[in-house]
């Protein structure tokens, strides 16, 4: 089976950079994480396909090739408006989440907090020690 | 026959479309509903009659050839869980009707999409059940997937959109890594239809097998809460509204397990994991009722023994034996009707004291003696008290691991029964703090409870309200369900063992689908 080096690339760089995102603390980053991850597993169908053919449609016109497999194609056309779907939700799901933050000024990721604290109830100074998720300055490199 | 069985993922779609229209007219969309799993239930049962023989109901979406199409498949195993999540359905959205009726429709669920968005679910479950390739178990899962995602962040209070961005991410893996396990299926295999993934597995190299095999597992026993994959679960049902954390406790694990089953039994029948999955069945009983030891909210401890029995399923499954399949399948029947109908209960202890935090219940028995009766009956039963269903499932599966002659397996076996020793604590913890201490004693505390961790997440305390008949009907009907399952429990453990028995004969399944 041929497979195109470059399209494994692609997938292997999509998937280090999506699973970089899913772990990061913002659900922005963690949506554009999901997205990216999403399209390397597309990437990944396609080139499990074999190689490009043809376009698979009965009766048209025979090109000398083989036709090319249209099930992965379907598989990732169904990914796609999945991924779509769900990425539509997150999105919406995070503007609740932001609006109720701001109002609530509850600024910090709980669920991530419950992790490092074991499950502890949460004290006051832990909440002040958390930082905004919003006013947080980029200290990225 | 085989008519019927496109219809049980039909109606629901359908039923929801209907409720939709019907949005803002509560009372046709209840309607709706009910009819609609009414009438799914009605074919369940039609289904068991229909393939209790042996046969197998094979249908052929579109009309193209079975290896092509996509394949609809129920034999045993799909007809009884079919059947039975149907019948939880549908006495679970008799409780939230009645909880809706009582509210006023407006308090916790947007009743709008509430009603279309469980039946999208109920037919996510379904289509999981009857699937007959891979790709249409994906989308079946990503159906009730979808749909789930809208039900645990229904109401959009900030605790529910945090617990809910945690099951949703964590899904998303399990179904990008399942989603690339059927890319590397097909390009190992060239099929997606199970039956001859079956045929054509054993001639792969066999690390081919048991990488498709270990994915395949990964992506499922996240969805099936498996111990170290089961992180999520407790810290995100409990936050739901009631019913949809019941339905969610009996259903959504479970159709993990039950794709854990196929796996093992259809795709994948070699015994190479068995060893792995019984290791992991035994961390993940263990280790989930260490967690609900701890937990002072009743929800969440029950999650966390959802999380212990699925160990119990796993245990079954990994025996890799006709008994221990068998008993998977009638603990898995027994436990979708037990957790959820603890989850209704704990729902109505909720309602009626305002909390489900057992260091601020008292006095329960003697405030309300039916919900004593809802919660003791299904408590005993999950615990594996004598009498009840429980014991007859974890007898069987002890049973078939002893007969395995293993060290290993022996090992499990002893972890199992010291689980179902520790699962009796905290369920009896509940009873006798919640409802045996008298409600003047709740300000002094108890020794019992003084070392509980609280959920940080969760208000104390909510407003009590009053328990509407249909609530305490439906949580009723699933205390009598689940005894029932005991009293029935000879035909129905014989089933189990005839659908253990065919599982474990794969070719069957395979000439069945194929006709050959």
């Amino acid at each position: 089976m041929s497979v195109s080096i470059a399209l494994l690339g692609a997938m292997a760089v999509l998937y280090a950079c999506g699973v970089y995102l899913l772990l990061d603390k913002s659900v922005t980053r963690i949506i554009i994480g999901v997205l990216l991850i999403g399209n390397a597993t597309n990437l990944l169908l396609l080139s499990l396909a074999g190689p490009p053919g043809a376009p698979p449609i009965a009766g048209s016109s025979g090109s000398s090739g083989a036709s090319s497999d249209p099930l992965p194609q379907a598989l990732i056309l169904t990914a796609i408006v999945i991924t779509f779907a769900v990425s539509a939700f997150l999105m919406a799901l995070v503007y609740r989440s932001w609006r109720l933050a701001q109002e609530d000024r509850v600024e910090r990721d709980l669920a991530d907090v419950a992790v490092g604290q074991g499950d502890q109830p949460e004290t006051e100074e832990a909440a002040a020690d958390e930082e905004s998720e919003f006013d947080r300055p980029e200290a990225g490199p | 026959m085989t008519a019927l069985v496109p219809l049980v993922v039909i109606l629901p779609i359908l039923g929801a479309a209907g409720a939709l229209i019907a949005s803002g007219r509560p009372r046709l969309q209840r309607t709706l509903a009910a009819v609609t799993l009414t009438i799914v239930l009605g074919i369940g049962v039609a289904l068991i009659a229909a393939v209790a023989d042996g046969g197998m109901l094979v249908m052929p979406v579109g009309g193209w050839p079975v290896p092509f199409g996509i394949v609809l498949v129920v034999d045993r195993l799909s007809a009884l869980l079919l059947t039975v999540s149907a019948a939880v359905l549908l006495a679970v959205l008799v409780f939230s009707i009645g909880q809706g009726i009582a509210d006023g429709d407006d308090r916790e669920a947007p009743v709008s999409i509430f009603y279309p968005t469980y039946l999208v679910l109920a037919a996510g479950v379904f289509d999981a059940f009857i699937a007959g390739d891979l790709f249409n178990l994906y989308v079946g899962f990503e159906i009730l997937l979808v749909s789930s995602y809208v039900l645990i962040t229904v109401g959009g209070t900030e605790p529910r959109i945090r617990a809910g961005t945690t099951y949703i991410v964590v899904s998303l893996v399990s179904s990008t890594l399942f989603l690339a396990a059927v890319g590397a299926v097909y390009a190992a295999t060239g099929t997606v239809n199970m039956a001859q993934i079956a045929e054509r597995v054993a001639v792969l190299p066999p690390g081919v097998q048991v990488l498709l095999h270990v994915m395949l597992l990964v992506a499922f026993g996240i969805k099936a809460a498996v111990f170290p994959l089961a992180f999520w679960l407790p810290d995100s049902y409990p936050t739901a509204i009631a019913p949809v954390t019941a339905v969610f406790a009996g259903l959504l694990t479970k159709v993990g397990v039950y794709a854990i089953l196929r796996t093992e039994t259809t795709l994948f029948p070699g015994p190479e994991l068995n060893p792995v999955l019984l290791v992991v069945a035994g961390l993940t009983m263990l280790v989930g009722v260490l967690g609900a030891i701890a937990q002072a909210d009743i929800k969440r401890m029950l999650s966390f023994t959802l999380v212990s029995h699925i160990g119990y399923l796993i245990m079954g499954v990994g025996l890799g034996t006709a008994a221990g399949t068998a008993a998977a399948i009638f603990y898995t029947v027994h436990h979708i009707v037990v957790q959820t109908t603890l989850f209704l209960t704990a729902g109505l202890i909720e309602r009626r004291a305002g909390t489900t935090t057992i260091t601020r219940l008292g006095g329960l028995l003697a405030a309300s003696p039916l919900l004593g009766v809802l919660y003791l009956v299904p408590a005993l039963n999950l615990g594996g008290i004598p009498p009840f269903s429980g014991f007859l499932g974890k007898l069987g599966l002890l049973e078939a691991g002893a007969a395995a002659n293993d060290p290993l397996t022996y090992v499990v076996v002893g972890v199992a029964t010291l689980t179902s020793l520790l699962t009796l604590y905290p369920l009896v913890r509940v009873w006798n703090v919640s409802f045996w201490r008298p409600a003047a004693q709740v300000r002094e505390g108890s020794r019992l409870t003084e070392e509980l961790h609280q959920d940080p997440f969760r208000p104390e305390t909510v407003g009590t309200r009053s328990l509407a008949a249909p609530m305490v009907l439906a949580t009723g009907g699933m205390v009598v369900l689940g005894v029932a399952i005991t009293v029935l429990a000879g035909p129905l453990y014989q089933y189990a063992t005839d659908a253990g028995a065919t599982l474990q004969d794969w070719p069957v399944y395979v000439q069945g689908v194929l006709g050959r």
